[in-house]
């Protein structure tokens, strides 16, 4: 079976400083893979690399690409497996339109506060070149409807909606054009626990029902426990462990995994 | 006149300006940047214009301004009578007569020849400038040809008022290839813009800015498959000339509720009342 994305080697420095070390793994199709760490071990660098909103200074991102559908004309990317980063600008924006999706931790950052929610998710629509109206609208109020927020809603802006919703519209936002992989950096940061609770059932659907790949990046361990079906433990840049999200929660080997799952407060 | 250089502008400017025009036509719809000079006259009113025409002027030339489709409105007498002083050309108000025509606003209802140039007063050449802040951005959109967003304007137009809204400066694609803002001129005016016979040049001041549409380019207005792009103008004729199929300024003439339409290409109406059209508020 060939890896929906293999990761090889990416290191990203900041000057001096360590941002990612040589970090290798392969994705496979359905697969979801969790990433934790503290604050600053490189997370963060690491998925802005493999997205492609950082150049890497080392490494290879291969994805395993698929012929372009007629609507996606403008991409003439050819399928199997490719190295995005080698890839031409073009190239892997339309890559980062179709088959990518990236969800910020921040709604603001990911969706155009002053478009209204059906603009919102049409968006990635009309990029690939949709042009029929009511086609957007329907699509953009079904969308609406599988994230759980109401159709009447379709044309008010995010600015009047709540952060838990803001939140739902971003994943509608990114899932509508069917991507097979999805970038998610800290998706339930800044949420109360029960919508973050909403949003995981939620994400755990989709994820489930799309077939999707995920890449979730958060410091929460519950977040993984959930979603995820693998796990790496980041420190100072570099992976220190990993392995299945249970093996490694329940049995943390590295000094530092174990430090990490006893820090959980128990309630 | 000895006291200015020929149409005000050094030649080195000029020689600057016409390079940048040269290659806004060459890549139709490309927003070629260039260095804005200083103009004796306020941003906004219509200093990219002036520069532009300055440098395709010649002394044989026949130079008309036009604002919002009238010859005889501040801008267009001050812009004329610029060029009166400083290059010595002849001036027209009739479109057939002119070689060089300024506008703001609008294309003469007239049709244009080959031979003469149209040039626009632009303010924002940026037609992604209200959807996305960044210029670094718009740019990289136009290189990668990237032209989603510009839809998600006219979506946003439908869900909100039930059709295209918008009615000025609608966006158009050229020759396939780049989303251009034709100025602020109605969009009852946007098909005249493709395959006309004179060159067409856009100046922006401020933004420092020109672009360029050569004879005969293709240029399409955006729209949806099931909200087709329509040129619209009020429904009567005019006022003064009876013409039905001119662009019309709605004028209120007392405060009563009274008001009547006329043409706004001035040039336009006054001949078709030379020639005997009345219309029913023609004295």
């Amino acid at each position: 079976m060939t890896p929906l994305l293999s990761v090889q080697g990416i290191s990203k420095h900041y000057g001096p400083h360590i941002g990612c070390a040589d970090v290798s793994f392969d994705l496979y199709p359905g697969e979801v893979m969790g990433i934790v760490g503290e604050s600053g071990s490189g997370k963060s660098t690491l998925l802005n690399c493999m997205a492609g909103h950082l150049a890497p200074d080392a490494g290879q991102v291969v994805f395993d690409t698929r012929p372009p559908s007629s609507s996606e004309a403008v991409g003439q990317y050819t399928d199997g497996p490719r190295d995005t980063i080698a890839m031409s600008e073009p190239e892997r924006r339309m890559l980062g339109r179709t088959d990518w999706a990236f969800v910020h931790q921040h709604a603001r950052d990911g969706l155009r506060m002053g478009v209204s929610a059906g603009g919102n998710v049409g968006e990635r629509l009309m990029a690939v070149g949709a042009r029929h109206y009511g086609d957007i609208r329907d699509k953009a109020t079904d969308w609406l409807d599988r994230v759980e927020i109401d159709a009447s809603r379709v044309d008010d802006r995010p600015t009047t909606f709540s952060g838990g919703m803001q939140q739902r519209l971003q994943i509608a936002r990114n899932l509508v054009t069917g991507p097979r992989l999805v970038f998610m950096d800290e998706p339930t940061g800044g949420l109360d626990v029960s919508v973050q609770a909403r949003l995981l059932d939620l994400l755990r659907g989709l994820v489930r029902d799309m077939g999707l790949s995920a890449i979730i990046v958060t410091h929460d361990l519950a977040v993984v426990r959930l979603l995820a079906d693998r796990l790496m433990v980041m420190k100072d840049g570099r992976v220190v462990e990993a392995g299945l999200t249970d093996q490694v929660l329940d049995d943390p080997q590295h000094a530092y995994s174990q430090l990490l799952v006893s820090s959980v407060l128990q309630v | 006149m000895t006291d200015y250089n020929f149409a005000y502008l050094d030649e080195q400017t000029k020689r600057m300006i016409r390079r940048a025009i040269l290659k806004g036509l060459a890549i139709p719809g490309y927003q070629v940047p260039f260095a804005s000079r200083e103009m004796p006259m306020p941003y906004g009113w219509g200093t990219g214009g002036v520069q532009v025409s300055a440098a395709v002027l010649t002394p044989e030339d026949t130079f008309k301004v036009i604002d919002q489709g009238a010859d005889d409105t501040t801008n267009a007498v001050s812009i004329r009578t610029f060029f009166q002083r400083t290059a010595g050309v002849a001036t027209t108000t009739s479109t057939s007569d002119a070689t060089v025509i300024q506008t703001r606003h609008r294309i003469p209802e007239e049709p244009l020849t080959e031979g003469q140039i149209l040039v626009y007063q632009v303010p924002i050449p940026e037609p992604l400038r209200f959807l996305e802040p960044r210029e670094s951005e718009t740019r990289k959109m136009h290189s990668l040809e990237e032209y989603g967003l510009m839809h998600v304007k006219l979506y946003e137009d439908i869900a909100r008022h039930g059709h295209i809204a918008t009615s000025y400066a609608y966006p158009v694609k050229v020759e396939g290839r780049y989303v251009m803002d034709p100025s602020p001129i109605p969009k009852f005016d946007n098909p005249k813009l493709g395959d006309m016979a004179a060159i067409q040049l856009f100046g922006a001041g401020r933004e420092q800015r020109i672009y360029a549409l050569p004879p005969y380019t293709q240029v399409i207005s955006l729209d949806f498959e099931d909200h087709p792009f329509e040129a619209s103008k009020a429904d009567h004729p005019c006022g003064m000339c009876g013409a039905t199929k001119s662009y019309l300024d709605e004028v209120i003439i007392d405060d009563a509720g009274g008001r009547m339409f006329v043409c706004s290409d001035t040039d336009f109406c006054d001949a078709r009342q030379a020639a005997g059209h009345k219309g029913k508020d023609a004295a």
